[in-house]
């Protein structure tokens, strides 16, 4: 059995521990001789639904890459540490062993490979039942998806929910959510959210990658990044507003004023 | 007609007791150069005529037949070492309708020659799809030689996959020539994997001469140690309303060598043909969200590479 009994109103709880799962230390990484993050640091509590929230080519899927050790982005300074242990050196599977996980703001396409075999590929011995149900907590019919593959032949809106019902199955301790809201259409959105509420309601680490206004309502504690730096960080309805307010007007966004620097 | 001991043990390795023990399904299966179990159905006439490395076959589909269950075909040898020809004739009667399953079964070879080459005439509205299925030794000790010229006649359609299912490529050299008439349909697939010192050689040709033929030459190919694959595709296209893509994907990993050549001709300008080849190593972003669920490179390589040749 997966995730069963929870869904928006889980996404309302308020924690009142707070544990931290991953923390990050002065982390800062280059790519072609650019700085894109500038010595972050901050603590992502076990359990909770985070968001980090900027305009583009602020650093946020940046931030999630090298979180998760993707291929050129591991060359960092600082340090992450799962559970109190570095993982700075780890691979991205030995990352994902540990628990962590990622989904893409477009996932890849897979030429012939069965939608069964990559939602279960994550999930040691996973049967048809837990794949089957972590289709439909998705909103994907196992009759009508189970025997396709992950390929071009479905639009990127049903391979953003093939990849969350993987991830549902793998049951992560923390799960790296790049735009989650990315190609899917109102009528999913809410089944996105209620997968995140599932997820969450688990006892999953949720990091919400988004400058969605709605993605980062479903959140409940969020950093606001610009420039590779953060800017704030709080409960996520006073990121809201600070969002809402500061960086949608602003005229210079990703390179701010000294005077708007943290 | 069976020759118990060595059509049970072709039937076991290709998995087809169910085919061969079926009354309505008809079958041959040849050791060498000798029908060791064979069942006929009405609307196919099958001749064997044997010969010191093999046979030749002359298989005719009756005009308007249409066989209901797929032929199974069986060409083994279960020595390490042989010649097996086999010259095929096979002529598909105009409106007919037949698939066969051919299963080249090799699970000891060490110096193994399996040639084939066919001659192969599809009537008028008649269609045809051959599946040919590799299992093979892991020793790589093979050369695998088919041949075919196919000619489909108005509204006539083919399709052929090759697909190894098991064991080592050896050398494979596949060379297919189909001419279309009118409205026919051509679909060529060959899907293959090699390694260690593999070498994988692809010639397929489909000419779209009739107007409004269809073709599509689809190869999918994997090498990995010293192996080696060379696809050349061509299509070529000289009448009006012709229209066809050619499509190959090689993935490379350690020492492999891929080289694709997709040819295109048109000298009609109402037809129209495209192309497209990507060759190169396994996609990064495929590999790390497979890894980004806890698979190891490999594993995630492998997974990729297993649906690729699917």
């Amino acid at each position: 059995m997966l995730y069963r009994d929870a869904g928006r109103d889980a996404m309302m709880i308020h924690r009142t521990e707070r544990m931290s799962l991953l923390d990050v230390d002065n982390l800062s990484l280059s790519l072609d001789g650019s700085a894109i993050l500038n010595g972050l640091s901050f603590d992502l509590w076990e359990g909770y639904v985070h968001a980090i929230v900027g305009p583009n080519g602020a650093g946020k899927s940046t931030l999630a890459f090298a979180l998760m050790g993707l291929d050129g982005y591991r060359h960092i300074d600082g340090d992450i540490r799962l559970d109190g242990e570095s993982i700075r050196g780890l691979s991205v599977d030995e990352r994902a062993r540990r628990g962590m996980t990622l989904g893409w703001q477009e996932p890849a396409r897979f030429e012939g490979l069965p939608l069964r075999r990559f939602i279960a590929c994550g999930a040691d011995g996973a049967d048809d039942e837990t794949i089957t149900e972590a289709m439909q907590q998705v909103g994907l019919d196992p009759a009508r998806y189970l025997g396709r593959a992950v390929d071009t032949t479905l639009s990127g809106g049903e391979r953003k929910k093939v990849e969350l019902a993987s991830i549902l199955a793998m049951r992560p301790r923390l799960v790296l959510l790049d735009e989650p809201d990315s190609g899917i259409d109102v009528d999913s959105l809410h089944r996105i959210h209620d997968a995140i509420g599932l997820l969450r309601d688990a006892g999953t680490t949720v990091v919400l990658i988004t400058h969605s206004m709605e993605v980062l309502g479903w959140a409940q504690h969020a950093f606001l990044i610009c420039c590779g730096n953060i800017v704030d960080k709080g409960p996520s309805d006073e990121i809201v507003r600070y969002f809402r307010n500061k960086c949608i007007p602003c005229d210079h966004k990703n390179a701010p004023t000294l005077a708007e620097m943290p | 007609m069976t020759d118990e001991q060595p059509a049970r043990q072709l039937a076991d390795i290709a998995s087809i007791h169910a085919a061969v023990g079926d009354e309505d399904t008809a079958h041959l299966l040849i050791g060498l150069n000798e029908v060791v179990s064979s069942r006929a159905v009405a609307g196919l006439d099958v001749d064997v005529e044997s010969h010191d490395e093999g046979v030749r076959l002359r298989i005719v589909v009756a005009d308007g037949a249409v066989i209901a269950k797929p032929v199974h075909m069986c060409f083994g040898l279960l020595q390490q070492a042989g010649i097996q020809r086999i010259d095929l004739d096979f002529a598909v009667g105009s409106g007919a309708k037949i698939d066969v399953i051919a299963h080249c079964v090799f699970p000891n070879a060490t110096d193994i020659q399996h040639l084939m080459n066919a001659d192969i005439r599809i009537g008028a509205g008649a269609r045809y799809s051959y599946f040919e299925r590799h299992i093979h030794s892991d020793a790589g000790g093979l050369l695998v030689v088919p041949k075919a010229k196919v000619t489909l006649a108005e509204d006539a359609r083919f399709r052929t996959d090759f697909e190894l299912v098991e064991g080592r490529v050896g050398t494979l050299k596949i060379d297919y020539e189909t001419t279309c008439g009118p409205r026919s349909v051509l679909e060529m697939t060959a899907k293959v994997a090699g390694r260690g010192d593999d070498k994988i050689d692809i010639r397929e040709t489909g000419h779209l001469t009739g107007e409004d033929a269809r073709g599509a030459l689809t190869s999918r190919v994997a090498v990995r140690d010293d192996a080696r694959a060379d696809v050349y595709n061509k299509l070529t296209a000289t009448a009006a309303g012709a229209r066809g893509h050619v499509d190959c994907k090689e993935i490379i990993t350690d020492r492999g060598i891929a080289n694709a050549v997709p040819i295109v001709e048109v000298s009609h300008p109402k037809a129209h043909v495209t192309h497209e080849a990507a060759l190169g190593s396994v996609d990064s972003k495929q590999l790390q969200t497979l890894m980004a669920r806890g698979l190891t490179e490999d594993a995630a390589g492998d997974l990729i590479i297993a649906g690729l040749l699917s």
